[in-house]
Order: structure tokens, then sequence, then C-alpha cells
């Protein structure tokens, strides 16, 4: 492996951690947007009380969607720039990316329907509430199993 | 009761007047645009109420289609410490807000010019320009129209009750044993429906005012665009040395109350818990949110320019490969 590419590996390692943390947080506060935690007890164990609040769990939610539009972006334009000579996507890498694509476009939709002035229509709004929640679930399974069966994102050219 | 007969032989008057009333049509529709100072606001003159609860009768009358009618035993809550919130047995209720009782009188005993005196607000639903309980409800149950009308939709709703916990008033209320979750998981998710003022949405369409409205004797309330209805509130207010509410409560509602004396000491006058809202200061609880949506338009322009300014070396050492190797 060359220096350069060693130093690609590296960062990507540290980039990916970022986005596991980043992913795991969007998933805990989206699912806390369900008044589940509270009734399960979960919001009850010592330090877990926030996820109870769900002007903090919304906060939360929105900073870790900021964080993983910045991510995101910056892994394409980084595939775009550089890794692409190296490295393509994988086909789980593909259809993982199409399901990420999707949360993320229903998120900004939500978002966009969140702030001042825009009234969505109620049918668009449930069908994009159901999709959000549906496709973080399908991402989440799908993800479990690329990592259980050690399919990366990405393949050598 | 002296009381309870007066208050009829005034419901009959009220509904007189309604009578007549229902003619006056609402504004025209054109004039409220999606934008939110042009949805449909009600402007509540508190001088002008008697307490007279003919507005009370005329919203139970409105929504008693709509109500609850829940079926009984209730599936059993897992776990128990689940709130059954019942009030099939207490419909008769009219000091607070319940399922069957969407718009209630609250009391204050003030002064107003060196006077003792009892003022009383109907309080119902403030319809916020842009409501919490619609943006945070996970199922979509909750929804805004154009207009600016909140409203739960009854058939989809779950009763979780996160809108009445998000709420700055604590509006909805719930009953169990009603809708959607009695088909999915009764035990195990949902606990209900939740019910508020939808603004008489469905006469609203169909270009007439709100049940309410037409029925007080007194017309204590006007509806109209929101920009009028402010405009009108502050001459009210100017003419009469009067005090404004929800016109920046939450970031601005839909209700605009007028009042002869401050809102802080109706406030403090005021019965207030479980289904009787205050009157205090409401800070706009998505504000929060909305600052972080201009961080997320940013981020991913950050984002590039961060990647653009990092692999420009790699694309160019990339590129001088390249020409190496056509060179060698
Ligand atoms: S007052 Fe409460 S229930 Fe009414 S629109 Fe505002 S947040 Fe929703
Ligand atoms: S607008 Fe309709 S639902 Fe709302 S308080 Fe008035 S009568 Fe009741
Ligand atoms: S608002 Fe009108 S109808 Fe309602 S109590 Fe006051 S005077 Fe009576």
């Amino acid at each position: 492996m060359s220096t350069r590419t060693h130093v690609i590996a590296r960062k990507g390692r540290m980039g990916s951690y970022a986005y596991g943390l980043t992913l795991f947080l969007l998933a805990l506060t989206g699912f806390a947007q369900m008044p589940i935690f509270k009734r399960y007890y979960i919001a009850d164990i010592p330090g877990f009380g926030w996820l109870a609040e769900f002007y903090t769990t919304h906060f939360l939610h929105y900073l870790a969607a900021t964080a993983i539009l910045a991510i995101t972006t910056y892994v394409v334009a980084e595939y775009l720039l550089v890794t692409r000579r190296y490295q393509r996507l994988s086909p789980t890498g593909v259809a993982r990316a199409a399901i990420l694509l999707g949360i993320i476009v229903s998120g900004i939709l939500l978002v966009i329907r969140n702030s001042v002035f825009v009234p969505f229509s109620p049918a668009v709004v449930t069908v994009l509430l159901l999709m959000h929640m549906g496709l973080t679930m399908v991402f989440l399974l799908f993800a479990l199993y690329c990592k259980l069966s050690c399919r990366p994102w990405t393949a050598p050219v | 009761m002296p009381e309870s007969i007066s208050r009829r032989s005034f419901l009959k008057g009220g509904v007189a007047a309604a009578g007549s009333a229902a003619a006056l049509a609402l504004p025209s529709a054109a004039a409220v645009g999606s934008d939110g100072r042009n949805q449909l606001a009600t402007l509540l003159d508190i001088r002008k109420c008697i307490g007279c609860g003919a507005c009370v009768e005329a919203c139970r009358q409105a929504n008693r289609s709509k109500a609850p009618d829940p079926e009984k035993p209730f599936p059993e809550m897992v776990p128990p410490r689940v709130p059954v919130e019942d009030w099939s047995d207490k419909q008769e209720v009219r000091d607070r807000l319940t399922p069957y009782n969407l718009l209630f009188i609250q009391q204050a005993e003030v002064e107003v010019d060196g006077k003792k005196k009892t003022l009383t607000i109907p309080r119902r639903c403030m319809h916020c320009v842009n409501p919490p309980c619609v943006n945070l409800c996970p199922w979509g149950a909750a929804r805004q129209y154009k207009n600016g009308i909140s409203r739960i939709d009854y058939d989809v709703c779950l009763g979780g009750s996160k809108c009445r916990k998000v709420c700055p008033w604590h509006i909805p209320q719930r009953q169990t044993g009603v809708g959607l979750y009695l088909d999915i998981m009764p035990s195990f998710a949902g606990n209900g429906v939740m019910y508020k003022c939808d603004r008489c949405h469905e006469r609203v369409a169909k270009g007439e005012k709100p049940a309410c409205i037409t029925a007080c004797p007194t017309g204590v309330q006007q509806i109209g665009p929101r920009a009028d209805i402010i405009a009108r509130a502050h001459e009210l207010a100017d003419k009469t040395g009067g005090y404004i509410y929800g016109e920046t409560e939450n970031g601005g509602t839909n209700t605009i109350y007028v009042s002869p004396v401050p809102f802080e000491k109706l406030d403090a006058a005021i019965e207030k818990g479980p289904g009787r809202p205050h009157l205090a200061a409401a800070a706009n609880s998505m504000d929060r949110a909305e600052n972080l949506t201009a961080a997320m338009i940013i981020a991913p322009f950050a984002a590039i320019a961060a990647a653009s300014a990092k692999f420009y070396g790699y694309m160019k050492s990339g590129q001088s490969d390249k020409n190496q190797g056509k060179a060698s």
C-alpha cells in the first residue's frame, strides 16, 4: 500500500467511526420521537431521562442530521475526487447508498415541512414519515447483515 | 339552579343569534395565502365575553359526531403503569378541556379600572403559526392546513400524547379505548386518541365560520386573515388601552386575545392545571430546531469545500502520476 492510500485508509477509519457514532445518535434520537422510551422504562434508567424529552431528542436529531449531511457530502466528494481511482462501490455499497439517500431526502423534506410557513399535504407527510422510519429500519438491518457477512462499502477497482 | 336556567335562556338567544349570523360567511379564502402571516386567525375581545357558555355548547354540538365512543373494557396496558384516561363517564365536565369539551370558559377575578370584576376567557387550541404538536407528531396524525388550521386526524392518532407534552399550553386531551391503536397492538403501543379544537375545519372549508364564533351573542370572536386580525387587535388594544396575547407567544399563534388587564395578572388569577391552560409567556418552542436548519443548509457546502481543499493535492499528484506514466 503506498503512503497515500495508507493515509486515505486511516482517515477512512476515523471517518467511519464518526459516521457510525452519528448514525447511532440519529437512530436513537429518531426512535425517541415515538413516545416509547418513557413507556418502556428506558428513560427511567439514570442518565437516560433525556430520551423522553422530545425537544431535546429533536434538537439532537437535527444536530446529528447536520453532521450526517456534512459527513455524507464529504465522503461523496472524496469518492468522486480520489477514492474511485482505487475503489469502487460494492453492490451492497450501492444498495446502502440508495437506502441512505432515501432516508436523507425524506429527512430533508421533513425539515422543510417543520420550518415556518411550509405546510405539506397530510398524505405527503405521512408517506415521508413512514418512508423515513421504514428505510431506517431496513438500513439498520441491512448494515448489520453487511457487517456480519463482511461485505464492505467498497471493493478495489 | 337559577344559574343554569339563565344560561339556558341565554343559549336560546345565542342560538337565534347564530341563525342570523350564519349568513355571515368567512372572509374570502383567496385572501389567505400559505404565508404564515396570512393564515386564518381569530381575535377574542375579552371585554365582550359575558361567560354565557353559548360557544361551549355550540362547540360540543359541532363536535358531537366526532366525539369518542370508547370500547370497554379497555385493552390491558403493557406495562401496567401506562395511564388510562377515560372521560366517557364525565362527558358533562365543562370547566376544563376534555375530549368531549374542546372549549371552556376560564375565569379571572381581577381589578379593572379600580373595580373588582370577573373576566371570562374562552380557551381552546391557540392554532400556532408553526405548531409543535403537528411538527413533532411521529405519525403525521396531527396536521396543519394552508389556512393555518391545525387538527388531529382522529382516525390516524394513536394517542401517545406527545402533542400534549410538546404543546406550550398542553391542549390536546386523551380518550383511551378508541382509534387506530385498537387495530394494531393495543396493549403495547398507543393509548387512544388525542382531541382538540380543529377550528371547525369542515365549516371553514365551506366558507362558513366556526360554530363557537357564530353562537356568541356578543361577538367576542372575529376571524380573518392573520395580518388583518393582528392589525385589528392592535387597533382595539390602542383604543381601549388593552393588552395582547397570542401574537408572539410560541413564535406566533392564530388566536389573538385582547384583554383590559395585563396577561400576567390574568395568568395569576386563573385556575391552571391539566386541561386548564396558562396565559403566561411562551417562548418559540421550535426555535432551536429552526436555528439548526440554517446549519443544515450550510453543512454540505462546507463539506464540499473541505473535501476539495483537502483532496486538491491528491488530485494534482494523481494527475502528475498519470503524466509521469505517460512520459515513462
Ligand atoms: S396550541 Fe398546542 S395544540 Fe394548539 S396548535 Fe399550538 S401546539 Fe398545537
Ligand atoms: S372552532 Fe369549532 S372546534 Fe374549535 S372551539 Fe370553536 S366550535 Fe369548538
Ligand atoms: S365567547 Fe361569547 S358565547 Fe362564549 S362565553 Fe363569551 S360571550 Fe358567551
